[in-house]
């Protein structure tokens, strides 16, 4: 019975201790990161949002912004890794869900202090689609209105005047 | 006694802010065609509606208020103040209809800080917004860094009397020329060249840097309107972060100093006086002041020690500086960081800067340098009369486009606005810690929206108390407005209930 606590006392503290390290490697939100920049600042985080804007390519590396539906923060990453992103988040497009590993910098030294996370690797949750747009009929239907309503003033403000 | 006003003083009011609002509404057909350009049907029926409602108020008020009597001065002033809350109202109505703003007054919020040239944003999700609705954001900063007046008397106004009244209302008491509308055109002749050059410029460098050709030169009209005219609304939701260029941040550094400057300086430059620039109080004013902030912030920043190198450190303190001091509002860093990573002194640095703003007679806000300068002046002065014999003669100088002797008149006026500005910035400070806000967070988002830079340390949210979005709004009115035509206004409503 004592040895068995000892034991679980033992695990308990083992996992105790590596919590901190656990919770680093888990799925972080953007503002849990800016808002704790100091203390996620250089470590390996695991991070999900949509990529918006453009891919852009700067030499054998590219930028891909990460909107996680809070914040979006710049991620660098290979160009081939980048290659993979089909769709990025516009009016007219819902954006690769990625799962971005990779070390966030609280004031990167290459890229002049920017907050950005270091991709090591990227997954793909859910791609993007081309987002159809329908017509709101309601919204059309009131352009409608107002524009007889607008003749109807227009032509009473012709009368008035001649 | 205080006279009640006639039903003639309304009718000119009505029409020429009636006026006005059908102005609004034809600029709202600018970005309906490119909603139609890019297939953005929906957006495109936004403005659609925004335009027609505008324009049957117009209609309306210019019917029922017609009048050919020029305005007076308090005429003139109140159809400035009016037409800048009525622009406000039917310019949110595209903005509401989108979805994406949470209520009527957070696109309310939206255009006011638009127009104002402010920069605090409460769109939600601004990294789906059509091309259609981000132009506009970026074309009301646009029309309000001109001046939605000026956009009036420089189109379609007919009086030069009445149109230098209103002139005078939106904060600008210099003209460039001889005549108000000469003026006015002159600085539209400015902006639109500027536009230009600035997006060829920004939108090659956009492709250079990896985005699309359409996005790049986008952007490239989008970040100059609202850097030129010191508003600092983007496309994105990052900001400038969005962009991770050192060139993108150069080349809006000289647009925002650029916007900051006093249009006549901006003429100096054309007509080829360039030496004007070195010698005008404000340009020196503004060197000293900038340099006195940055000093500040570095000591600030180096004590909390944010960033790793000296570089790095120069790089985004510069930027957020004269972002601020320009009233621009462009930020390379989160919002939060602000107050994580700056520390006490840093901020306060940054605060001054924003209070101080840029050039009389420019898109910038704030408490100006020219009144800065000639305050500093008059102090100069009277510290020399102590000094020297009582029968020594002290010549007050300065030079502001051409040698002027410093009256008190002037050097009142300048003090009356300073004060009315810090009354401001401190109104705003105590409704924030009244919301359960930290002091100088409070000041902070205070001052930004009072001196219409834009800069945020995190107040400025969709889920901020509604109480705190109508006082920003005001402040960002009152503040653009520079205090006379918001009195005016206020003495109107007064005299309307207690004149005989």
């Amino acid at each position: 019975m004592t040895k068995a606590f000892i034991l679980i006392f033992f695990c308990g503290a083992v996992c105790f201790a590596h919590l901190p390290a656990v919770c680093l490697a888990g799925q972080i939100s953007s503002t849990e990161l800016i808002n704790n920049a100091r203390e996620y600042d250089g470590k390996s985080v695991v991070y999900v949002g949509e990529a918006v804007g453009d891919v852009m390519v700067r030499g054998d590396f590219a930028w891909v912004n990460i909107n996680d539906g809070e914040n979006a923060i710049g991620v660098w990453l290979n160009k081939e890794l980048a290659g993979e992103i089909q769709f990025t988040g516009s009016y007219h497009a819902k954006g690769d869900r990625l799962e971005i590993t990779g070390v966030f910098q609280r004031n990167c030294i290459q890229h002049g202090g920017d907050m950005d996370i270091h991709a090591q690797s990227i997954r793909k949750i859910s791609p993007g689609r081309v987002v159809g747009e329908e017509l709101d009929t309601s919204k059309r239907n009131f352009v409608f209105i107002l524009l007889v309503v607008l003749c109807l003033v227009f032509v009473f403000v012709r009368r008035r005047k001649s | 006694m205080i006279l009640k006003p006639q039903l003639q003083d309304i009718k000119n009011i009505g029409y020429y802010s009636g006026r006005i609002i059908i102005g609004i509404s034809l600029t709202m057909l600018v970005p309906m065609v490119v909603g139609l350009l890019f297939k953005e049907i929906n957006p495109a029926l936004d403005f659609l509606i925004g335009a027609e409602i505008a324009l049957l108020i117009g209609l309306i008020l210019t019917r029922l208020c017609f009048t050919k009597k020029d305005l007076n001065w308090m005429q003139g002033m109140i159809v400035v103040s009016l037409s800048w809350l009525a622009a406000m109202l039917v310019a949110a109505i595209p903005l509401y209809l989108s979805r994406h703003w949470g209520s009527y007054l957070d696109a309310c919020f939206e255009t006011m800080s638009g127009f104002a040239t402010t920069g605090l944003t409460l769109a939600q999700d601004l990294d789906h917004l059509s091309y259609a609705h981000n132009l506009w954001r970026h074309l009301i900063m646009f029309i309000g860094g001109q001046g939605i007046v000026v956009v009036a008397v420089s189109s379609f106004t007919k009086g030069l009397s009445g149109a230098f009244k209103m002139y005078v209302g939106e904060a600008r008491d210099e003209r460039v020329l001889p005549n108000v509308i000469h003026t006015s055109r002159f600085i539209w002749l400015v902006s639109i060249v500027y536009l230009i050059l600035s997006t060829l410029v920004l939108g090659t460098l956009g492709i250079a840097n990896g985005m699309k050709p359409v996005n790049a030169f986008f952007h490239g009209a989008c970040l100059f309107m609202a850097a030129f005219d010191t508003g600092g609304f983007t496309p994105q939701s990052q900001n400038m972060l969005y962009y991770h260029s050192l060139a993108f941040e150069v080349i809006t550094i000289i647009i925002m100093l650029l916007g900051a400057m006093n249009f006549n300086l901006h003429y100096r430059i054309w007509t080829g006086d360039r030496r004007e620039i070195w010698k005008n109080i404000e340009t020196r004013t503004l060197c000293i002041t900038i340099a006195l902030t940055f000093l500040i912030a570095v000591i600030g920043l180096n004590q909390v020690g944010s960033y790793p190198s000296a570089l790095i450190m120069f790089r985004k303190g510069f930027y957020q500086l004269i972002s601020g001091h320009t009233g621009t509002g462009y930020a390379t860093i989160y919002a939060r960081q602000f107050i994580d990573e700056w520390g006490n002194l840093a901020l306060v640095g940054l605060i001054c800067a924003m209070a101080l703003g840029g050039g009389t007679c420019s898109t910038a806000g704030g408490i100006k340098m020219l009144r800065l300068g000639i305050i500093a002046e008059s102090l100069k002065q009277d510290v020399k009369r102590i000094i020297l014999p009582e029968r020594a003669v002290v010549e007050q100088r300065l030079h502001h486009l051409k040698g002027i002797f410093l009256e008190d008149k002037q050097v009142r006026a300048a003090l009356l606005i300073t004060v009315s500005y810090l009354v401001l910035y401190g109104i705003g400070t105590l409704i924030g810690m009244f919301y359960g806000y930290p002091f100088l967070d409070s000041l902070f988002e205070s001052t930004s929206a009072a001196a219409n830079v834009g800069l945020s340390c995190g107040i400025t949210t969709p889920s901020m108390p509604e109480g705190l979005k109508l006082t920003y709004i005001v402040q960002m009115w009152a503040g653009r407005l520079e205090f006379m035509s918001v009195f005016t206004l206020i003495g109107f409503f007064v005299a309307a209930i207690k004149g005989k």
